[in-house]
């Protein structure tokens, strides 16, 4: 069974230290998210849970069979065209040229690119677009487990709505398990099957939130409904600092 | 492959886009002859005479074979430069401590004159090739040096864990992610360091040897030949325009696509 484990993970920058004791388990087929306001630590438990930093203190244990990351801004490769930088994990798996390209057009179309884009530079395209491309570049390889940091926070309702659908129906389909980082709690209710709430100074888990409806019938009432509810909540008003002064 | 394809297409348009630049030389031209009328034939030849003078000139096999000299000094200078310039900056910049440690050396041999690099060098190597090919690579090595050192330092640390969360091979890591950004400084350093080669080795054999495009205009100099050091000058700028404008800057053109 595939899975990630995370136990009794501590980490520092120097002297400060950034998170301490996180445990949890992101089984396949779950989404995972981590709440919490910025500087809490959470990129630095993605990039932990990703093995773009060193553990230095417990233990990350991850057997799913392929992941990818999708980064809060785009990152694409300013010389290489929208085609170019969709393939590029394709052919980091050893993916042959041209069914690399021909799989990263069929991807850009269903993320709502067109054909004129292809040849594109980074530079010509829009935040939105570019979101787009990273996103497809993400999922072309169809990761087993996908990590998203705050991917959704700089763009407009109807994009990050459009993008979400396209995860809840592979969510749906059991295609894809997420560890997903988020400030935004509204965003968490509508993706995940489990919330930890990370609050800051070192960044600790202080409560875990379950939703058991899935995410594809969840509509607009109920995710409101949740977070008016999770807003009452006496540890998210005092991680996220909530109470007027 | 491809890439030279694209460029050698896109070749007749970009020449197309060079008339701006032929009128603006002809106005030159226009304002040089002007300042013939002014001052007379001794002081400045007028244009004609001077292409007329270029044109026995290069009849002439003497004059070939000098220039031939010249650019042999030159691409060796030039070539050495480029190889360890290149190599030297690129090694320094993945390290922190031959970064900071190179500065303060590169500092010492941009600041130090090239002339008098000339004096040490006919000092140490005596009047020959040795002493102009040194002073062209002191001269133009820091330059290479300096950006190819820029283009690894600023490598950006974003895409660097861009190529790492999808485990990127090292040649793809290289060749997709390093490669593009470094060639981005190191090609204008290289083009920078081409046009001082080519103005240093002159200078250079004018006053270190007896053979080259120099020793030529040394020579047009003491005998007040007014229109052969004129023609010079022309060989000179239109050999280092005809690299730039022809070669150099159709290359530039597609490798900067990307920028904005």
């Amino acid at each position: 069974m595939e899975k990630l484990e995370v136990k009794g993970l501590n980490h520092s920058f120097g002297f400060t230290k950034i998170l301490k004791d996180i445990d949890f388990t992101l089984q396949k087929g779950e989404v995972l998210s981590i709440v919490g306001p910025s500087g809490g630590g959470k990129t630095t438990l993605l990039h932990l849970c990703a093995n773009l930093l060193d553990v230095e203190e417990g233990k990350v244990t991850n057997t799913f069979r392929s992941s990818a990351f999708a980064f809060q801004d785009a990152r694409l490769l300013p010389w290489k065209n929208v085609i170019d930088n969709i393939s590029l994990g394709l052919l980091a798996y050893g993916c042959k040229k041209n069914v690399a390209t021909q799989q990263s057009k069929e991807i850009a179309i269903r993320f709502g690119l067109e054909e004129d884009d292809f040849d594109k530079f980074p530079k010509d395209l829009s935040g939105g677009m570019r979101q787009r491309v990273s996103f497809a570049r993400a999922l072309v390889v169809k990761p087993s487990l996908l990590f998203l940091d705050e991917p959704f926070s700089a763009l407009d309702i109807g994009l990050k709505k459009e993008l979400q659908s396209i995860l809840i129906n592979m969510i749906d389909k059991k295609e894809i398990s997420i560890l997903f980082i988020t400030h935004d709690l509204m965003e968490a209710i509508r993706l995940s099957d489990k919330i930890l709430l990370l609050k800051a100074d070192p960044g600790h888990v202080v409560k875990k939130f379950s939703y058991d409806m899935p995410q594809k019938d969840r509509d607009d009432k109920y995710v409101y409904a949740q977070s008016a509810k999770i807003l009452q909540d006496e540890e998210i008003i005092d991680t996220f600092e909530l109470e007027l002064k | 492959m491809k890439f030279i394809i694209k460029i050698l297409k896109d070749f007749p348009a970009y020449l197309w886009s060079g008339w701006g630049a032929i009128a603006s030389i002809f106005l030159f031209i226009a304002l040089w002859d002007v300042g013939n009328q002014v001052y007379g034939n001794l002081v400045l030849p007028s244009p004609l005479e001077t292409f007329q003078t270029l044109f026995v000139m290069l009849q002439d096999d003497s004059l070939l074979a000098e220039i031939k000299t010249t650019l042999y000094r030159a691409s060796v200078g030039f070539g050495i430069s480029l190889l360890f310039g290149s190599l030297l900056g690129l090694f320094a910049g993945f390290f922190v401590t031959a970064s900071i440690m190179s500065r303060p050396i590169v500092t010492i041999l941009v600041g130090m004159p090239p002339i008098a690099w000339i004096v040490l060098a006919m000092i140490w190597f005596g009047m020959g090739d040795e002493t102009v090919i040194f002073t062209v690579i002191v001269a133009s090595f820091p330059i290479i040096f300096v950006g190819a050192l820029q283009g690894t330092r600023t490598l950006d640390g974003d895409l660097k864990e861009m190529a790492k969360s999808f485990k990127l091979p090292w040649h793809m890591k290289f060749l997709d992610v390093y490669f593009p950004h470094i060639f981005s400084y190191v090609f204008p350093a290289w083009v920078s360091a081409l046009g001082m080669s080519w103005k240093i080795v002159v200078m250079a054999e004018l006053l270190a040897t007896s053979d080259g495009i120099g020793a030529s205009l040394a020579v047009a100099r003491s005998q007040l030949d007014t229109p052969a050091a004129l023609a010079l000058v022309v060989i000179m700028i239109g050999s280092l325009m005809f690299i730039e404008y022809i070669i150099l800057e159709p290359i530039k053109r597609e490798v900067e696509l990307w920028r904005n």
